[in-house]
């Protein structure tokens, strides 16, 4: 071959961020299933608010704009509890309220949590009657109580993240007991 | 103005009740049996259209215990009526309004609820804030404020 070919290799300029490289990083990831599942859930609450008292505008206040439930994935609230993950109970609950409140969480799929928003959901509250449930907790596990009546929003959202936590570090079997 | 069509109202009613004014409203003590006429009269006569409330009042010890207290409110002449009658713990009887207001129908449910006043004529007294099931009269004074019945088992008793 007579003619002058450069023999320099030049190569395209952005080729080697196209090409599939082996040396790029992130290739392959090492975890373990319950840190993945978890990392996956706890981004993703779907929450179901159970709504029965003056806390709810403290509800409505902390999934709006200047607090934004959505920074954590729980801002999407789900008006069927087969769909939800979270059972928000917000307010007072009364002992006629108690079996649709219990009907609610039972229809709830696994994984499913529990926050028991506010007071009286938490203890009663200031109650102590014959109409009163003195704390939700009497009927069904609760995962997080958010204290105050009613709780300020960055009470609500340390909730959230303390129930992400908890979300994080569980374990999230493929089949479990209830399945 | 108010003042004297309150005069008025008690010098007329002086002659079936024991009348008085009482806060800025007229008070209207009456025998049970007394209970429709007055407040026919009340609604018929005197323009009194809107039934506030019904409610009873729990005086332990007392051998008539329970007072049953109906508000009235005219919106014409803007006064306040109240109308009380005593009734024994034994027969706890009084007469229903429902013929005369129909708002009646509720607030009696409600107060036979809290303080077991039976409202003869009113057809429909089931549970109206209390549930089927519920024993007792929780706004009477011997009512235990910490007695519960729940309708959920509790889970530590599960």
């Amino acid at each position: 071959m007579s003619a002058t070919i450069p023999i320099t290799p030049v190569m395209a300029k952005g080729v080697h961020a196209t090409r599939p490289s082996r040396s790029a990083a992130f290739e392959y990831l090492t975890t373990k299933k319950d840190e993945l599942v978890g990392w996956g859930r706890k981004f993703s609450i779907f929450p179901y608010p159970f709504v029965t008292a003056c806390c709810a505008m403290e509800f409505m206040a902390v999934s709006s704009t200047p607090y934004d439930t959505d920074r954590f994935g729980a801002a999407l609230p789900r008006f069927s509890p087969r769909q939800s993950d979270l059972l928000m109970v917000v307010g007072t609950i009364t002992h006629k309220q108690a079996p649709i409140l219990l009907k609610v969480y039972e229809q709830m799929c696994e994984p499913k949590w529990v926050m028991a928003f506010g007071a009286c959901a938490t203890s009663g509250g200031f109650y102590q009657n014959y109409a009163t449930l003195l704390g939700i907790d009497r009927i069904m596990p609760v995962d997080v109580y958010v204290p105050g009546c009613p709780p300020r929003p960055e009470t609500v959202i340390d909730g959230i993240m303390q129930l992400q936590d908890r979300i994080a570090r569980q374990r999230h079997p493929i089949v479990n007991d209830a399945f | 103005m108010r003042d004297t069509v309150l005069a008025s109202l008690r010098d007329d009613f002086a002659d079936t009740a024991k009348a008085s004014i009482d806060r800025g409203a007229l008070l209207l003590a009456v025998d049970p049996q007394e209970v429709i006429a007055t407040a026919t009269r009340l609604r018929r006569d005197y323009g009194f259209d809107l039934l506030l409330d019904v409610t009873a009042v729990d005086w332990p010890g007392r051998p008539l215990r329970f007072d049953v207290v109906w508000h009235f409110y005219s919106t014409t002449q803007r006064v306040r009526a109240r109308m009380t009658t005593a009734v024994a713990e034994a027969s706890p009887d009084v007469a229903t309004l429902t013929g005369l207001y129909g708002s009646a129908g509720f607030m009696e449910r409600e107060c036979h609820d809290m303080y077991g006043i039976r409202f003869a004529g009113n057809a429909d007294l089931r549970p109206i804030l209390l549930y089927e099931g519920f024993v007792g009269h929780p706004l009477r004074k011997d009512y235990a404020k910490e007695h519960e019945q729940p309708l959920v088992p509790y889970r530590d008793e599960r």
